[in-house]
């Protein structure tokens, strides 16, 4: 830390000549006030009561009962449930975040050769993106049917007798990740929009220089696209651990606990079996879980996310 | 980039051969299980088990559709779920771009620091409030009611206002000031300036909008109860519950259900494609 940012730097003067304006200061609290009051109400005192409840037995028609950190002692030792449904979730999104990554990667650095039918491509690609909830679930459901399902039919025109999927303890996460897999149009949109927005002069600078290839990709795309490819993986641990509808309507947790992904238990708790102190204490657990991942990802990010000079303007 | 007058070389051409194989292949993979889902859903049930299975229909069955919709007051829940989609698609739009407006146009003390609080809720994983949020909709009599699935809609998205910000960012000041100079008020430029200026935006956040609460599962499944509230999300679950390898019924109402998304989605790609790039892309 030094001094200088402590001081008005250029761009900023103007703003400190002429000072904050108070019918411009009343004005825009008054137009911020319904996020302000949504933010009270409905998430940070939600928040501290949730952490107070993780402390009580609370059934919802008896009072509460303070009982400490039974909850937690519970949920690490004695319930052997949560850490393995935060097992295999944390399983299932270091399988399904890369493998997304890549695949979007792949297609979006296809889609920018300079071909026809971009528009088309990229429609049909895009597609499956917009479409998720209960109906998507139920068609997996049925693709993934051992015996007269669509994967496994197309399997045999290879010769190869698939497993039953859903049914198999073994098969049914990489079930649940070729599912996902089937939306990979969503990210790739934005990689191709990033892609677009590298300037060719870099290309054509190192092909001059004689780079093939692989060192274009490693040396320009990636770094270029590194702070694009930082956001997915962030947004993509926390959209990815929260998988519930698909497993709630396909395996319901099976078979023998499988797919027990972390919200299907943490649901079952709260709704199902009205422990709703130990279901507050499930929910911190997993939003330390998620805070801890994506403070890793950060940590990790000065070592390959490559930020240009000039961004530091933004925001 | 050579131009389209040069003639290409072999490899040029070899390459891009292998470019649409891949991508062909590919389009093919994506669309195959809407493929399926189509051929099923017109498939007698007799037909549905028959071994090896077939990837076009046989016999085309097209009273499944009628049949299928019939089973459950499906005309109900679509009734709900478009009252639900539209309510809370109004009060994101209208309430963010309010709220995003006063962080990008107008200067005020704290902006910044209230700023990031809003990027950081858009990081939390709601299930740590839902529990205390399910109590307190409980204790205003509000379950089994749409109110807990409308109101907080009505409260701007954080999401949302992210995106509106970024965008109003990028017009001029100058505009702004002009129009203040001329009378207008602080509200009459967001009004009458800043919002028509941000069609593509607005258009993209209405739509996600939609997209969101038309698929939504896990809110529904929490706050509704009684089958006459239930959401099309809902009802295809209990139809599924009933009709469970009716598969050729299941697929006949999931693509219905499916279907004002992916009309959407054909009409307004443009804005939609935009939008997500908006977001993901910075």
């Amino acid at each position: 830390m030094s001094l200088a940012q402590f001081l008005p730097r250029k761009g900023a003067i103007t703003t400190l000549n002429v000072g904050y304006k108070r019918g411009e200061t009343v004005l825009a609290w008054a137009m911020v006030s319904p996020w302000v009051a949504g933010f009270l109400l409905l998430t940070a005192f939600p928040m501290v009561a949730s952490l107070a409840l993780s402390f009580f037995r609370w059934d919802i028609l008896s009072p509460p009962k303070w009982v400490g950190l039974a909850n937690y002692v519970k949920l690490f030792t004695i319930d052997p449930l949560p850490m393995h449904a935060l097992k295999i979730t944390v399983l299932f999104s270091l399988a399904s975040i890369p493998l997304n990554i890549v695949f979007g990667l792949a297609i979006a650095m296809l889609l920018n050769t300079n071909i026809r039918g971009l528009a088309v491509f990229r429609t049909i690609y895009y597609l499956p993106a917009i479409l998720s909830g209960v109906a998507v679930a139920i068609l997996w459901q049925w693709i993934f049917s051992s015996d007269f399902g669509l994967l496994n039919t197309a399997l045999r025109i290879f010769g190869i007798e698939g497993p039953a999927w859903l049914g198999s303890k073994i098969w049914v996460l990489p079930a649940f990740v070729i599912m996902r897999l089937w939306s990979v149009g969503g990210g790739m949109v934005i990689y191709l929009a990033g892609l677009q927005a590298i300037p060719t002069d870099l290309y054509e600078a190192a092909e001059i220089d004689g780079a093939n290839w692989w060192q274009r990709i490693f040396r320009i795309t990636l770094p270029m696209l590194s702070p694009t490819i930082f956001f997915q993986l962030i947004t993509g641990v926390i959209f990815t651990m929260q998988i519930f509808t698909e497993t709630f309507i396909m395996t319901d947790g099976g078979p023998a606990n499988a797919s027990l992904f972390y919200l299907l238990y943490l649901y079952r708790q709260a709704f199902q079996n009205f422990k709703m102190g130990y279901a507050s204490a499930l929910a911190w657990v997993f939003f330390v879980a998620i805070l801890l991942l994506t403070l890793i990802l950060f940590a990790t990010a000065r070592f390959w996310v490559y930020y240009e000079a000039e961004s530091d303007e933004d925001n | 980039m050579s131009s389209k007058g040069v003639s290409l070389s072999a490899r040029q051409i070899f390459s891009k051969i292998i470019v649409y194989l891949l991508l062909g292949f590919g389009s093919i993979i994506i669309l195959l299980p809407l493929q399926w889902m189509i051929s099923t859903s017109l498939k007698p049930l007799s037909h549905i088990f028959r071994f090896p299975p077939e990837f076009l229909p046989q016999k085309v069955v097209w009273s499944n559709y009628p049949d299928a919709l019939t089973q459950l007051p499906f005309d109900i829940y679509f009734g709900n779920t478009v009252f639900i989609v539209i309510m809370c698609l109004l009060g994101e739009v209208l309430v963010s771009s309010v709220v995003a407006y006063a962080f990008s146009r107008l200067r005020w003390r704290g902006r910044n620091a209230l700023f990031i609080v809003v990027l950081a809720t858009m990081m939390l994983p709601r299930q740590v409030t839902l529990i205390p949020e399910f109590i307190i909709f409980k204790e205003l009599g509000m379950i089994d009611t749409f109110w807990p699935l409308i109101l907080p809609s009505w409260f701007g998205n954080p999401f949302y206002i992210f995106l509106l910000r970024q965008y109003f960012l990028t017009h001029s000041r100058e505009l702004d000031q002009a129009a203040v100079i001329d009378g207008c008020s602080r509200f009459g430029v967001f009004w009458r300036i800043t919002l028509p200026m941000s069609k593509p935006v607005l258009a993209a956040v209405a739509i996600f909008s939609f997209q969101f609460h038309w698929n939504d599962f896990f809110r529904p499944l929490i706050f509704l109860f009684s089958e006459e509230n239930y959401t099309l999300a809902l009802g295809l679950r209990f139809f599924q519950g009933t009709y469970g390898t009716e598969w050729n019924s299941l697929m006949a109402v999931s693509l219905v259900v499916m279907l004002p998304l992916i009309i959407v989605f054909f009409f307004t790609q443009k804005y939609f494609i935009q939008g997500v790039v908006f977001t993901g892309y910075k």
